[in-house]
């Protein structure tokens, strides 16, 4: 155990252990995959594809956000109801001009972009609320974050709940807000999802933050080993509470799209998104040891729980079984993760 | 197999154990005879820790065999060897601070009567073996309210509570008064006495004369020498632990210190009883070691220095001018450098790359337009500290835990040196590294105060603190009890100064 692995050498039946075992995610996944290929070859199509990336594609958004927080070593259980948040403000402020039930019958139509960053605001500075309980309060990120998701559930239902409609979904959103998150920008015959396009940006943007700046680098120092991290000069308050804010300002973009995608938000918009968002992370490659992970894994992990969740559905297993497959993939990858500590 | 002496207790033949690139242990023997006290003497690194280490079964030997009472053992944990009456009196004691003392004792093996705990029998078998011990403490209190000495001696009544034959005590003595020293004696007396033996180990040559019954000496992983204690004395101890000339452990020395520095005033950490009112100076191209004993405040020393705890009063002056190390960033910025004693623990990252961790400390030389890193500049100065110190690792996206302890040193060095400190805090640079690595770090130092860096070097090595310094600051409890020139003092005086506030 104490024994620095060898990195030279030849291919031994060692390394090719470790490989497998490295990979293992990746090949029961695969696995999965094929079986649902062969259950249903028609699975393999552009519009199944195009179909699973555009569902991924917020899901990713608030994958990338608790991502950075986990490589910290921290973790957040209140992103689902910040989300609901942000959906449910979001909505509200761009109901269409004529709908019956708009919850502010007098209010001019908005520019999207004000109602969006306005609840990227919001969640940031619940976020931050999290980021400070956590960073300076130490208090530990499970329960910060557990109470933090209570209150702003309470937060949103206040909001949700009140006359004159009372616990109504939040529909009838304007033309523009709805296409904002499902129209498409048409390139010949090839329609490419906004969504698509939005998660892809922001990929982009975070891959470079993480891997291409002092922030994180930090990230990763305070995740890795948060006393050497501050002996090394890292200002660990700083850069944990700008985690939990750029994670705040991911969920309320992402809130915002999931009401334009869905159509409608209510208080439960949300719920759960947290550990789906988890899950995407911990089989991406992500570990709650912390300082490891990149965003390559997320974004595998994500798409992967998405191919998984469409494939399913579309071979017509049970949803409720698909929950315990779920729930199965969840284990095995934290018990492998774990496995490759051990062996470390 | 081999005789089987009716005295003979513990029998631990030949025993090896390499680690990549070191032989750690090599061919070792140790015989412990029943009601005796056995020292295990060694400088840090001669393979006593690693010996002990195989007995437990916390490292698996390579080569050798371990007899107890004539018959073949094998641990495969601490728990099985305190089953089967071997137990270990930790440095750092292992013990659930928030319960009572006997429900540490008794853990794992509560008495029971029916389904619930015998309270009542725990607390009266407790309270018997402390009598037989001598210890004067109620089973009930809380361990955390326990001082040092007392949670030893808790420890020593669970090993006793094991019935056991053979206990081992690393450095029992490092955190104790007199008096308390005394009183251990009389417990470690006693066990003799109803024949168990005791394996010692300690650095204190005095202790050891003054309680062992044989001495083993250990030096680089193998076994010197086994002698009757009444048959020993110090210097002969002392060379047999050396074996060698010691000027050959350390590179010549070439510096001659200039000017002053840095002036300490008046240090008291906000922390009680840690730092108190401690000044001194320290010289351009010198290297100060700081000597002291365990819980003499040498790490928490430097830590204030580095602005790594609060000050309830002190001064910084450095070429003249009053500055604040605040916090760590604060004391990189007025060019500090700390190598913490923990290399794990406030050291390195251990899941992340060679290069990641030698420039971690200095990220606001690599940002660039747009607040990105310059990743160039990142690979080139890792390149420079991987040839620099000549760190063995097969690239620079290697991650740090895969390297030996050696080499792990060197890349925080490197990132260190990466930011161009004027001064060096080095707290137990060399710990738990090789003897060629040791001599490498020696060199840098000196290169450095050639290059005229100042260093301040906390550490527990005698020999390293005779070997490369030019003065020694000796803290004793908190206190600064003297500082020593290190051409004309004497491994004694400097023992004696440590003791001084205590």
């Amino acid at each position: 155990m104490k024994n620095p692995k060898k990195t030279s050498g030849v291919f031994s039946g060692k390394k090719i252990g470790n490989f497998i075992v490295d990979n293992a995610i990746i090949f029961v996944l695969m696995l999965l995959l094929i079986v649902i290929i062969i259950a249903e070859p028609s699975f393999i199509s552009f519009r199944n594809l195009k179909n699973i990336l555009s569902q991924a594609s917020t899901r990713l958004i608030f994958a990338l956000g608790v991502g950075g927080i986990i490589i910290a070593k921290g973790t957040d259980l209140s992103l689902g109801r910040q989300v609901g948040l942000a959906a449910v403000i979001s909505a509200s402020l761009l109901q269409a001009p004529g709908y019956a039930y708009r919850m502010y019958p007098d209010l001019a139509e908005l520019p999207i972009i004000a109602p969006v960053i306005l609840v990227m605001l919001i969640t940031a500075f619940f976020s931050a609320i999290n980021g400070f309980v956590i960073a300076r309060l130490k208090v530990d990120p499970f329960v910060a974050t557990l109470g933090m998701m209570i209150i702003v559930y309470g937060v949103t239902s206040i909001y949700f709940d009140r006359p004159p409609y009372g616990a109504q979904p939040i529909g009838g959103l304007s033309d523009k807000f709805a296409n904002f998150a499902q129209g498409a920008i048409n390139i010949g015959s090839f329609a490419i999802p906004y969504l698509i396009i939005y998660a892809t940006l922001i990929t982009a943007l975070i891959y470079v933050l993480w891997n291409k700046t002092k922030f994180g680098k930090n990230m990763y120092a305070i995740g890795g080993n948060i006393e050497a991290a501050t002996v090394s000069g890292v200002n660990v308050f700083k850069y944990l509470m700008m985690v939990y804010i750029l994670a705040g300002l991911l969920y309320g973009l992402g809130g915002s799209l999931e009401a334009a995608r869905i159509g409608s938000a209510t208080n439960n918009t949300g719920n759960g998104y947290e550990l789906d968002a988890i899950s995407a992370c911990i089989v991406g490659g992500l570990s709650f040891n912390g300082g490891i992970g990149s965003v390559g894994g997320i974004i595998f992990g994500t798409l992967i729980f998405q191919v998984i969740a469409y494939g399913l559905s579309f071979i017509g297993i049970n949803p409720y079984l698909q929950y315990i497959i779920k729930g199965l993939i969840i284990i095995i990858a934290v018990a492998i993760d774990s496995y490759k500590y051990r062996m470390k | 197999m081999s005789t089987v002496n009716d005295m003979d207790l513990l029998e631990m033949q030949q025993i090896s154990k390499s680690f990549p690139g070191v032989k750690a242990l090599d061919q070792v023997s140790l015989h412990i005879r029943r009601g005796s006290v056995h020292a295990l003497v060694g400088e840090n690194g001669a393979g006593k820790s690693t010996l002990m280490k195989c007995l437990f079964g916390i490292y698996s030997r390579d080569e050798g065999n371990i007899l107890l009472e004539g018959k073949k053992v094998e641990f495969n944990s601490a728990k099985q060897a305190l089953d089967h009456g071997v137990s270990m009196v930790h440095q750092e004691l292992n013990q659930v601070q928030q319960t009572r003392i006997m429900d540490n004792i008794w853990l794992g093996r509560f008495p029971r009567k029916g389904l619930f705990i015998d309270e009542d029998k725990m607390y009266q078998d407790t309270l018997d073996i402390f009598k037989t011990l001598d210890i004067d403490l109620d089973p009930r209190t809380t361990v955390a309210d326990l001082s040092v000495s007392e949670s030893q001696m808790v420890e020593i009544a669970k090993a006793v509570s094991y019935d056991s034959r053979i206990i081992v005590m690393d450095e029992p003595t490092s955190s104790l008064t007199e008096n308390e020293v005394n009183h251990l004696f009389r417990i470690i007396r006693s066990l003799r006495d109803r024949g168990a033996g005791i394996i010692y180990i300690s650095h204190k040559m005095e202790e050891i004369l003054t309680i062992a019954d044989e001495v083993t000496v250990m030096r680089d992983g193998q076994w010197i020498a086994t002698k009757k204690a009444e048959e020993i004395t110090i210097e002969e101890i002392i060379k047999l632990m050396v074996g060698r000339d010691l000027t050959n452990r350390f590179p010549k020395k070439t510096h001659s210190p200039g000017g002053e520095i840095l002036q300490v005033l008046n240090f008291t950490t906000e922390e009680e009883r840690s730092v108190q009112e401690v000044s001194f100076t320290l010289r351009k191209a010198e290297i100060l070691g700081v000597a002291g004993l365990v819980g003499s405040q040498r790490t928490e020393l430097v830590e204030a220095i580095f602005g790594l705890s609060r000050l309830a009063s002190g001064q910084l002056i450095m070429n003249g001018e009053e500055i604040e190390n605040s916090h760590p960033q604060k004391a990189i910025e007025n060019g500090f450098a700390l190598v913490t004693e923990e290399r794990r623990t406030t050291g390195i990252f251990n899941v992340a790359t060679i290069r990641f961790n030698s420039t971690i400390a200095n990220m606001d030389k690599y940002v660039t337009r747009y607040r990105l890193l310059n990743d160039r500049a990142r690979t080139s100065d890792t390149d420079w500290a991987i040839e620099s110190l000549r760190i063995k690792t097969p690239t620079q996206k290697t991650r740090i835990e895969s390297l030996s302890g050696g080499n792990q040193q060197k890349v925080i060095l490197g990132r260190w040196l990466l930011t161009e400190p004027e001064i060096l805090l080095m707290d137990e640079p060399t710990r738990g590294i090789d003897v060629g690595a040791k001599y490498e770090i020696y060199q840098l130092m000196l290169d450095l105060a050639n290059e005229g860096k100042a260093i301040i070097m906390v550490s527990s090595e005698m020999p390293e603190l005779l070997g490369i310094t030019d003065r020694i600051l000796v803290m004793s409890n908190g206190k600064l009890a003297g500082i020593v020139d290190t051409a004309t003092t004497t491994q004694e005086e400097i023992l004696t100064l440590a003791a001084k506030f205590i």
